[in-house]
């Protein structure tokens, strides 16, 4: 078993198995993807890369879209405002 | 920075019909691409899965694109084309050029969703995309799952999230009983589809399947925390934390459709050869109707032989391709949606996730275009990829022309795409008046 990752999810730290999405690791960590343009909370809802509900500000890049990035160590990943 | 890469057949799609297109348009050393928006090739039905590794069937093409030296360009989305030709692609922060000879088309297919109360609460999410989630990573174990909408995908789903130690409390299916009778039935002449649905009746033994149920509301404050679903006529709320729901699937046919194919029903429109009605484009699998993985593998065989001209061989898969396209007839029927879906969101839902647009203000819309221009439906980064067919269904509007980009891209690749590295001949601005 390879060594767990560990990132931050607003703050919150989590440890996932290298290969894990950044979407994974959110809804692991029971963070909001993002907010919408009306403020209510999303996250991913087509796991595939078509939808964009899981678009997150990842190392300060906003509207990454987190399904298809897979974590790094140390990674930031922030809810998309 | 931009790359050009030149291909005698260039492959989008890396599911299987895309895979099976590239081993076999690689036979005779053709310089061959595959190219996959996602991290890893096998597309959604192969999705490679954290815990379980490459899904097996994936790993045999897989094994024969690697013998077979195709080059592999995973990671890369489409976003324009340049001309005939030369389609435009990103990847990570790089902008590639990819020049080819002929296009397979095979971008499979996504979901189709539709509103209701609810349905834009974390955690609920596609039944393919909470199993995507699950196989990138997302642990499953021990949580509640209620499963529906509509189509086999369901049952696969169902499978798949309690082999990973979900518990499933129902599983809702929107078609009725006396419809999925007669599917069962019309599949006898298949004795592979017979044998894929008794494993899948095996592997779901104890999970409540009620047929004629949908889901009516989801629940909960900053996340989903229950479901109501209408099961049989009777109204249930069930505890949970996860909504699997999708309503079966529609094909992905914008880039078809920028490229000037002809869509006939929705589908990309097809000769023998799975030719497309532009010269030098040919397309395998979903987009030409939805037939499941079986059929994409013997469409995709067919396009890839094709495209190198192999059309002999191509002709020897021709009966094979008859027989599972009566499949993709049946699937359509049987999974139709019910009119009743239509009443399920209230004048509050959000139909366009991307946008916020309630259902209330589409309502006064005569059409798809004045939806947009009125308000911004469909104008988001997913560019109506999701609201478009649920407003298909909803108000039988049908979508517009697909103009570039494709795809959200980014502005420097935008502007670097059409000045390099051969730079094109560019009005100045300004110079039309």
């Amino acid at each position: 078993m390879p060594s767990l990752l560990r990132l931050k999810v607003n703050g919150v730290a989590v440890e996932v198995p290298p290969g894990t999405t950044a979407a994974a690791a959110a809804v692991l960590a029971r963070q909001a993807c993002r907010t919408s343009v009306t403020g209510a909370p999303r996250g991913p809802l087509c796991g595939m890369g078509i939808c964009f509900e899981c678009r997150m500000t990842i190392n300060g890049k906003p509207h990454s879209r987190s399904c298809q990035i897979l974590c790094e160590p140390e990674m930031d990943l922030r809810t998309n405002g | 920075m931009v790359s050009v890469r030149q291909f005698d057949v260039l492959v989008i799609g890396g599911g299987p019909a895309g895979l099976a297109a590239a081993v076999r348009a690689a036979d005779r050393g053709a310089r061959i691409g595959i190219v996959d928006d996602n991290v890893h090739l096998g597309g959604q039905i192969w999705r490679q899965s954290l815990q379980d590794g490459p899904v097996l069937d994936a790993a045999k093409w897989l094994e024969r694109l690697q013998t077979a030296r195709v080059e592999i360009l995973a990671g890369t989305r489409i976003f324009d084309q340049l001309e005939a030709g030369v389609l435009l692609a990103e990847s990570g922060d790089d902008l590639c050029q990819l020049r080819h000879d002929k296009l397979i088309l095979a971008t499979g297919a996504r979901e189709r969703f539709l509103p209701f109360p609810g349905w834009t609460l974390p955690n609920v999410m596609g039944a393919g995309g909470l199993q995507a989630m699950v196989k990138s990573g997302l642990p499953i174990a021990g949580n509640r799952v209620v499963v529906a909408g509509t189509g086999p995908l369901l049952l696969a789903v169902a499978a798949y999230l309690r082999k990973h130690g979900a518990q499933i409390p129902v599983l809702c299916e929107q078609a009725s009983w006396s419809s999925l009778a007669r599917f069962t039935w019309s599949l006898l002449g298949q004795p592979a589809k017979i044998h894929q649905g008794l494993q899948l009746k095996k592997e779901l033994t104890g999970v409540p399947f009620a047929t004629d149920s949908w889901p009516i509301a989801a629940e909960g404050k900053d996340v989903l925390e229950s479901v109501t679903i209408s099961r049989q006529g009777k109204l249930v709320t069930i505890p949970c934390d996860y909504l699997a729901c999708g309503f079966h699937l529609v094909p992905n046919t914008e880039l078809a459709s920028l490229l000037g194919c002809q869509l006939r029903g929705g589908y990309v429109q097809v000769d023998d050869f799975q030719q497309t009605t532009v010269p030098r484009v040919l397309c395998a699998g979903e987009p030409t109707g939805i037939g499941g993985v079986e059929l994409a593998i013997v469409e995709g065989q067919i396009a890839g032989l094709a495209a190198i001209g192999h059309n002999d061989s191509a002709r020897e898969l021709f009966a094979e391709r008859k027989k599972l396209r009566k499949f993709a007839g049946a699937l359509a029927t049987t999974f139709q949606l019910r009119p009743e879906l239509r009443q399920l969101p209230s004048p509050e839902t959000i139909v366009c996730r991307c946008e916020d647009v309630p259902l209330s203000r589409l309502r006064t819309q005569p059409s798809w275009r004045a939806s947009k221009l009125q308000t911004r439906c469909g104008m988001g980064p997913c560019q109506g990829r999701i609201c478009g067919p649920a407003t298909e269904f909803l108000f039988n509007w049908n979508p517009d022309s697909v103009r570039p980009p494709v795809f959200p891209a980014r502005v420097e690749s935008l502007a670097t795409a059409t000045a390099s590295p051969e730079p094109q001949h560019v009005a100045p601005i300004g110079g039309q008046g």
